[in-house]
């Protein structure tokens, strides 16, 4: 075989490439339903909002709920907890954060009881800031649920949620 | 195979050989000349077998009593302890089973790790090993999930979240691990399946592990090469399978006691709280076996560094034949790289220990200075070490010690009475 025979792709290299590429295409579509039927199904999406009636929470007081199978935290905050969330300078926060978009209305906290670092749910009115503290691998959190101190990365996760009224909440 | 050729006696035999050789693999194993000065610690590949065999035994039968349901499977695990006949016994066994494996898998590993195992020309029987070991704690791990108590729930959410660490696709990859939003009924039941899966995995690569074994033979504890068969040589049966049969009935007795005098010792009294998911166990700690791991994530103050130091944790070990730059096998005869196997040792035990403690104060400086040492021995160590170190003179061959050889050796110390009395 001479020298430019090896280089110039002739009509079987074609057919071959045209083959392999048709091939994988195939492969991967045989192998996509197989990998995303592991992803969340129809009946776990339809558990995609919760409603809650917050009219029984005291000021000081937090309730937990559940929504797609993690908790929520709901925490009617205190006239001292809002001020010293509000205080903090933006510049001391790991990830920064202000307290107004956070909690759009100030009385009330709204997130995701899940600690950011490996998924644990913190204790309430403890830790450093005397709000949330991470028992699993100790995080503290501020009275806005922001990482102030620890391994997790960031804060815990406001949801998208909505008051229906001054009574409910709608979360999802 | 063997370097000679077998023939089977029987006409049958010969029939059947020549179609299927099966005799022949049998004569090889029955033959395959083993290094005669093979110690106890050369026991544990077979108490590992052992092991894997009991575990796959008395897991198909939990498996035809246990329900994989969020809401049906604590229960399930009660009935199997109290309904079923012998259940918890079963159970018992599989459950402490988990514990001896790793306990064996160890000891196989330190052993290795002290007669120079892992090195040419057995680098990768040592990285299918590696494989083994990577897989059992998998399958160890997605075990622990299947009681759906309280450290089985949050042990998933915490080991599934370290996915999360990944920049970008993390929260994708775990909710896709989940199958939700959190761990759920989705999640417990692909662990169970993969829980039902992995251990054959594991049987195909211990059947790769034995046959990358069988092509260059065992190491042995002075790690010198030997020519097989030879004077240095006793074939592995009848004389290697008897010393191995002693070794697992001693390993037998411990397994026992376990299963018939404390068989919850080594588990958590939380995990017979059923799942609940709005309160997590004040304090979280995975099975003792996973602990040196544990303390490293927790001993780096960032997320995604912390997992990536507890996967570098076992990565260093699969490349260890090319850290380790000495020549010399066993660590008999290199007595610096002696006193740095035992700090490792030590090591490991302390990681050990401040994984199963609070991850604060001083038990988180102790954690941070042993895995600082963990990666030094292998990273900084191993490779200078290898090239720096005097070793002492090697003998020629396995029987060289005993009849006259090198004087330095522990082992040819009572070589003047033995001439005198010849």
């Amino acid at each position: 075989m001479s020298e430019s025979d090896k280089k110039k792709p002739n009509r079987r290299d074609f057919i071959l490439t045209a083959t392999t590429a048709a091939g994988a295409v195939g492969v991967g579509a045989a192998v996509w339903p197989l990998v995303d039927q592991m992803n969340p199904d129809a009946s776990v999406k339809a558990l995609a909002s919760t409603e809650v009636d917050i009219s029984s929470v005291q000021p000081g007081q937090s309730i937990t709920v559940i929504w797609r199978g993690k908790p929520v935290f709901i925490k009617r905050r205190t006239q001292d907890e809002i001020d010293s969330a509000r205080a903090v300078d933006l510049s001391e926060l790991k990830h920064p954060e202000k307290d107004e978009d956070r909690a759009v209305n100030p009385e009330w906290l709204v997130m995701l009881g899940v600690c950011t670092h490996l998924g644990c749910v913190p204790l309430t009115n403890k830790g450093d800031y005397n709000a949330w503290f991470c028992p699993c691998h100790g995080s503290h959190y501020d009275t806005s649920g922001r990482i102030r101190k620890g391994p997790a990365p960031t804060n815990m996760e406001v949801p998208k949620y909505e008051f229906v009224n001054s009574n409910t909440i709608k979360i999802g | 195979m063997s370097d000679h050729e077998y023939t089977p006696k029987s006409k049958v035999g010969k029939w059947f050989n020549d179609r299927l050789p099966l005799l022949t693999l049998a004569n090889h194993l029955t033959d395959y000349p083993t290094p005669k000065n093979l110690n106890y610690w050369w026991t544990f590949g077979g108490i590992l077998t052992f092991c894997l065999i009991t575990q796959i035994i008395t897991g198909i039968i939990l498996g035809m009593h246990y329900v994989a349901h969020a809401d049906l499977a604590f229960q399930s695990v009660e009935h199997i302890m109290r309904d079923v006949n012998y259940g918890w016994l079963i159970r018992y066994v599989h459950a402490n089973g988990a514990s001896m494996f790793f306990l064996a898998v160890y000891i196989h590993i330190f052993r290795s790790l002290y007669y120079g195992s892992y090195k040419s020309p057995r680098e990768v029987i040592w990285i299918i090993g590696m494989l083994i070991y990577f897989l059992m704690m998998a399958t160890a791990f997605m075990g622990y999930v299947l009681p759906w108590g309280q450290m089985s729930f949050w042990g998933a959410t915490v080991i599934t979240n370290l996915f999360s660490a990944i920049p970008l696709v993390g929260d994708s990859i775990t909710t896709w691990l989940w199958g939700g939003y959190s761990v759920d009924n989705p999640t417990l039941t692909r662990f169970f399946s993969l829980h039902y899966l992995f251990p054959f995995l594991i049987l195909g690569l211990v059947v790769l592990h034995i046959w990358a074994l069988h092509v260059p033979g065992n190491n042995n504890p002075i790690g010198i090469d030997i020519k097989k068969p030879s004077k240095d040589t006793v074939p592995f049966h009848p004389y290697i399978v008897i010393k191995d049969l002693f070794a697992l009935l001693i390993f037998l007795i411990i397994f026992a006691f376990f299963v018939f005098f404390s068989p919850n010792i080594l588990g958590h009294a939380d995990n017979y709280i059923e799942a609940n998911p709005l309160v997590t166990p004040a304090h979280i700690v995975p099975e003792w076996y996973l602990l040196p791991f544990y303390a490293i994530l927790r001993s780096v103050p960032d997320k995604l560094l912390g997992v990536i130091a507890m996967f570098a944790a076992i990565f260093v070990l699969v490349i260890l034949p090319w850290l380790d730059t000495s020549k010399v096998r066993s660590t008999v005869f290199r007595p610096i790289y002696k006193q740095f196997y035992w700090f490792l040792v030590a090591d490991v035990l302390i990681l050990g220990y401040v994984g199963a403690m609070p991850a604060e104060g001083l038990y988180l400086l102790i954690a941070r200075v042993a895995t600082a040492y963990y990666f030094a021995h292998f990273l900084i160590i191993l490779p200078f070490l290898g090239m720096k170190e005097k070793t002492t003179p090697l003998p020629l061959s396995i029987t060289e010690p005993v009849l006259g050889g090198s004087a330095d050796m522990a082992m040819a110390k009572n070589n003047t009475d033995f001439k005198e009395k010849l």
